[in-house]
C-alpha cells in the first residue's frame, strides 16, 4: 500500500520537533488526529471515547476538538458500533470504532464477517467498506476475565478483512492512519499492555507500507517471528542469547492478514530455525499458518521443526496466573534452545 | 395509538409461551386479535374493495395512480410466481415468495422518493421492482451464479441481507451519515427505509438499531412486514404486545397499517418518511399482512398452520380489493386488466428465458473483489488455481 497521500502540516512549521518521544498511546492518539485532520469524512466512535477519551484514553481530546458528531460516545452495544459504522462507510464516511476490550468484540462478530467482511464480494466491488476496528488485545495488564485475549486469528480467518497489530510508537502513529486510508476494512490490534512504552516517531519520514512484515534485528542462528505484545519479549530474548552467544533474528509481522512471509521464508533460508512467538492459544491459529507455509516453502532449508511459543489453548487464566500462560523470555530462550538442539 | 394500559399480562392460566408449538386455540386466539389488526389499524380500501377514511392518514388518489399501483401489484405477483415455478423446475436452487406480501411492499416502494435509500431483507421483490432493479437482477442469488446483480449505489436498493436483522443497523448507520450530511430537515431531505420481519424483532441487532435510530435521531422508517410466521414460529413467538407497541419503549412512534391494503400503506410510509425527512424519525411502521405461500421453497407450511388461517387472508387479498375497488369507480376496463395481464405474461417469459440461459460465472469469480485493495496472498493463490484449471481442456470452466 502506499504511503498516506493526505496533507499533513510539516513538523518544523508548527514548531513541533519532527522525532518525538511517545508512548504507543500518544503515538495512537496523534495518529487518529492527523487522519481527522486530513480527512473530514474520518468519525471515531465507541463506547467512552469523547468525553473520557476511551478508557485507555487513546481517543483523548478528540471530541472537544472535532466535536460529537466526528467523535461519536455511542450506545453500549458492539454490534451496533460495527453495524452502524457499515451503514456509514456505505455513505461515504471512514468510521474508526474503538472495542473496548478483547472479549467485548465478540457480540460485533456476526457484522464483522457476515456485513463488514463480505459486501465488497457480494456486491463485486460496487460496495466499499473501509472502516477500522481498533480492538486493545493481549494480557499482562492483571485485568479480570474478557479483558486480556487475543482474537485476532478468528479474523485473520475470514476473508474480506485485513488485520493488522503494531508493536511501537512509530508504527502506532503511522499504521493507524495508514488502515484508515485503506479501502478494505482493516482490523487494528493494539498491544494494550504496551500502551504506555515509549518510541521514537519521525512525523516527516514516509512510512513504509502498512501490509508487510519488518526484520527488526538480524541474526544468523535462529528466527523468531512474532507481532503486537510478543515483539518487545523476542527482541529481549535475542538480547538475551547474544551474551549466551547466539544471534537471534528476529521478525515483526506488523500485518497478520495478508501475511508476509517473504522475509520469514528468506530468513529461515539462512538460519534454518523458526521460532514463532505469540500470546494468543496455537490451536488453528496465525501460528499454525505461519508453521505449515514454512515447512511448504522452505523444506529443504529447516534444520529443525518449526516451534511455537505460544499462549495455552485454555481460556485466558485467572490474572494471578498470567504470567504463567504469557510467553516470557524464559520460554522464548527454551525453544531457542529446543531448536538449536535438533 | 393505543395506550399501553391496554395491554394486559397473559396471566397464570395462559398457556405457556414456551411450549413447543402454539396450540391451536392460540392460533385461532391470535387471528381474533389480530384479524382486523386490531383498533390501531390503518386502513384506507377494505378487503370488499370499499374506500374507507381514516383521520389522520387520508389520501387522494387518482385513478390513474390506484391503475398504476394494481399493475405493480400483479407485475410483481407474476414475477414472484414464475420464479417460483422456476424452482419447483430446478433452475433456481430457492425462491423466497412474496406472495401476499405484494400491498405492503408496493405501497412502501411507491412512498419512496428516488434519492430515499432502501435496505432489504431478501424477500422485498416488490421495492426491488419500485427502485428499478429488473427482476432479472434478482435471480443471480437464487440460482447461485451470483449474490446478486444490481447496482445498490444507482438503484439505492441495498444488497438483499440473509442474516436476519443485520441490515436494520447499516441501514441506522446510513440514515445517521444523512443526519451527518445535512440532508435531513426540510421537504428535499433524504430518508432510509429498512425492510425486516416479524422474527427480525427478536434480533439483537434490531433492538441496537431502534437505540441508536432513536438517540441519533436518524431519518429512518423501520418497515416490520409482520406476515404472521417466521418460517414456523408465530409472531407470539417473537413478542408479548402488537409490534409496533414496542416503538413506544424507544422513544419514537410505532404504526400499524393494513398492510394488504396498498393505499393505506402507501399513506403512511408516505408519512413516515416525510416525518424522517423533516428530522422527526425514526419511525417504526408494522405491515399487517401474511405470506400465503410456504416461507421459501424448501419449507413445508402444512406442518405447522392451519388451512383456516389461509382461507381467512385470501379473503383478504391484497390484489383483489383494489381490482374491485377499480371496476366500482369504474376506474378500468376490461382491456386494462387484458393488458396488464398480457404485460405479466411478456415479464414471466422474459424472466424465464433469461433464467434459463443464465452462464454460470467463470470459475475467477470466486477470487473476484475480494478486497478493494488486493491481497498478495490471495492473488498467489488465485494465480495457482487458475493455471491448475487451464492445464485442462476447455480452458476457463
Ligand atoms: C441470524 C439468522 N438466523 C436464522 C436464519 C434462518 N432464517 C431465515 S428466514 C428465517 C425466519 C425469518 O422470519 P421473519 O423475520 O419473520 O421474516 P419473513 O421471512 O417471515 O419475512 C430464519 C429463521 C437466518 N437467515 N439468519
Amino acid at each position: 500500500m502506499a504511503a498516506p497521500t493526505m496533507d499533513r502540516p510539516a513538523a518544523d512549521a508548527t514548531g513541533v520537533p519532527a522525532v518525538q518521544t511517545l508512548t504507543i498511546a500518544k503515538a495512537l492518539n496523534n495518529g487518529l488526529r492527523a487522519s481527522m485532520e486530513a480527512n473530514p469524512k474520518v468519525i471515531v466512535m465507541g463506547e467512552d471515547v469523547g468525553k473520557l477519551g476511551g478508557v485507555f484514553r487513546i481517543t483523548d481530546g478528540l471530541q472537544k476538538d472535532f466535536g460529537e458528531q466526528r467523535v461519536l460516545d455511542t450506545p453500549l452495544a458492539e454490534s451496533g458500533i460495527i453495524g452502524t459504522a457499515v451503514g456509514l462507510a456505505i455513505r461515504g464516511y471512514r468510521p474508526v470504532c474503538e472495542i473496548q476490550f478483547d472479549g467485548f468484540i465478540f457480540p460485533g462478530f456476526d457484522q464483522i464477517v457476515s456485513q463488514v467482511a463480505k459486501l465488497h464480494f457480494r456486491t463485486q466491488g460496487r460496495i466499499k467498506v473501509p472502516m477500522v476496528i481498533r480492538v486493545p488485545f493481549g494480557g499482562g495488564i492483571g485485568a479480570v476475565e474478557h479483558h486480556s485475549e487475543s482474537p485476532e486469528s478468528y479474523f485473520a480467518h475470514t476473508a474480506g478483512l485485513k488485520v493488522v497489530s503494531c508493536s511501537n510508537p512509530a508504527d502506532a502513529y503511522w499504521m493507524i492512519q495508514q488502515a484508515i486510508d485503506c479501502d478494505d476494512p482493516v482490523l487494528f490490534f493494539e498491544p494494550k499492555r504496551r500502551y504506555y512504552e515509549k518510541g521514537e516517531v519521525d512525523t516527516t519520514a514516509a512510512p513504509g507500507p502498512l501490509f508487510a512484515s519488518r526484520t527488526l534485528r538480524t541474526g544468523s542462528d535462529v528466527t523468531l517471528v512474532t507481532y503486537g505484545p510478543m515483539v518487545r519479549t523476542s527482541l529481549e530474548a535475542a538480547a538475551a542469547a547474544e551474551e549466551e552467544g547466539r544471534s537471534l533474528e528476529v521478525v515483526d509481522l506488523r500485518s497478520l492478514s495478508p501475511l508476509d512471509l517473504a522475509p520469514v521464508y528468506e530468513s529461515v533460508r539462512r538460519t534454518g530455525r523458526l521460532v514463532v512467538v505469540t500470546e494468543a492459544p496455537s490451536e488453528s491459529s496465525i501460528s499454525s499458518e505461519i508453521a505449515a507455509k514454512v515447512q511448504q516453502e522452505c523444506f529443504y532449508s529447516l534444520q529443525a521443526p518449526v516451534l511455537r511459543v505460544t499462549g495455552f489453548d485454555t481460556p485466558y487464566p485467572p490474572s494471578k496466573l498470567e504470567e504463567e500462560f504469557l510467553p516470557d523470555l524464559d520460554r522464548v530462550l527454551h525453544a531457542v534452545d529446543r531448536s538449536l538442539a535438533w | 395509538m393505543s395506550s399501553p394500559e391496554k395491554w394486559t399480562h397473559p396471566g397464570p392460566d395462559a398457556a405457556p409461551a414456551t411450549a413447543a408449538k402454539p396450540t391451536a386455540e392460540q392460533v385461532i386466539a391470535g387471528l381474533r386479535a389480530t384479524d382486523e389488526g386490531g383498533a390501531d389499524l390503518v386502513q384506507l380500501l377494505t378487503p370488499e374493495g370499499e374506500r374507507v377514511q381514516h383521520p389522520d392518514f387520508d389520501i387522494d388518489i387518482t385513478a390513474e395512480e390506484l391503475r398504476g399501483l394494481y399493475r405493480d401489484m400483479v407485475l410483481v405477483r407474476r414475477v414472484d410466481r414464475e420464479a417460483n415455478a422456476l424452482q419447483r423446475k430446478g433452475e433456481l436452487g430457492i425462491w423466497v415468495p412474496l406472495l401476499g406480501q405484494e400491498a405492503a411492499q408496493i405501497g412502501a416502494g411507491r412512498a419512496m422518493r428516488p434519492e430515499d435509500m432502501a435496505f432489504p431483507s431478501y424477500r422485498e421483490h416488490g421495492i426491488a421492482w419500485t427502485r428499478g432493479v429488473k427482476p432479472t437482477d434478482l435471480l443471480g442469488i437464487f440460482r447461485g451464479t451470483d449474490n446478486g446483480t444490481w447496482d445498490p449505489v444507482e438503484t439505492r436498493f441495498h444488497p438483499y441481507t440473509i442474516v436476519i436483522g443485520n441490515q436494520v443497523l447499516n441501514a441506522t448507520g446510513y440514515a445517521m451519515g444523512q443526519k451527518f450530511d445535512g440532508k435531513v430537515g426540510d421537504a428535499d431531505g433524504e430518508a432510509t427505509i429498512c425492510f425486516f420481519g416479524d422474527g427480525a424483532t427478536s434480533q439483537g441487532d434490531v433492538h441496537e438499531g431502534f437505540v441508536w435510530a432513536a438517540v441519533y435521531d436518524a431519518p429512518l422508517v423501520f418497515f416490520c412486514q409482520n406476515n404472521q410466521w417466521a418460517i414456523s414460529e408465530p409472531t407470539e413467538r417473537q413478542s408479548r404486545l402488537p409490534l409496533y407497541q414496542r416503538a413506544r419503549g424507544y422513544g419514537f412512534p410505532g404504526i400499524r397499517v393494513d398492510g394488504n391494503d396498498v393505499l393505506a400503506t402507501l399513506a403512511v410510509t408516505r408519512w413516515a418518511l416525510e416525518e424522517c425527512r423533516q428530522g422527526n424519525g425514526p419511525i417504526l411502521i408494522e405491515a399487517f399482512t401474511y405470506r400465503m405461500d410456504a416461507h421459501t421453497t424448501s419449507d413445508d407450511p402444512s406442518r405447522y398452520r392451519l388451512s383456516d388461517e389461509l382461507e381467512l387472508w385470501k379473503l383478504k387479498d391484497p390484489i383483489e380489493r383494489v381490482k374491485v375497488h377499480l371496476v366500482k369507480q369504474q376506474w378500468a376496463d376490461h382491456a386494462f386488466f387484458e393488458s396488464i395481464e398480457a404485460e405479466a405474461e411478456r415479464i414471466a417469459v422474459e424472466l424465464r428465458d433469461y433464467c434459463v440461459t443464465l452462464p454460470d460465472p467463470p470459475a475467477g469469480r470466486i477470487f473476484s473483489e475480494v478486497y478493494a485493495e488486493g491481497n498478495h496472498v490471495l492473488e498467489a493463490q488465485r494465480d495457482e488455481f487458475l493455471a491448475y484449471h487451464a492445464g485442462f481442456a476447455g480452458g476457463e470452466h
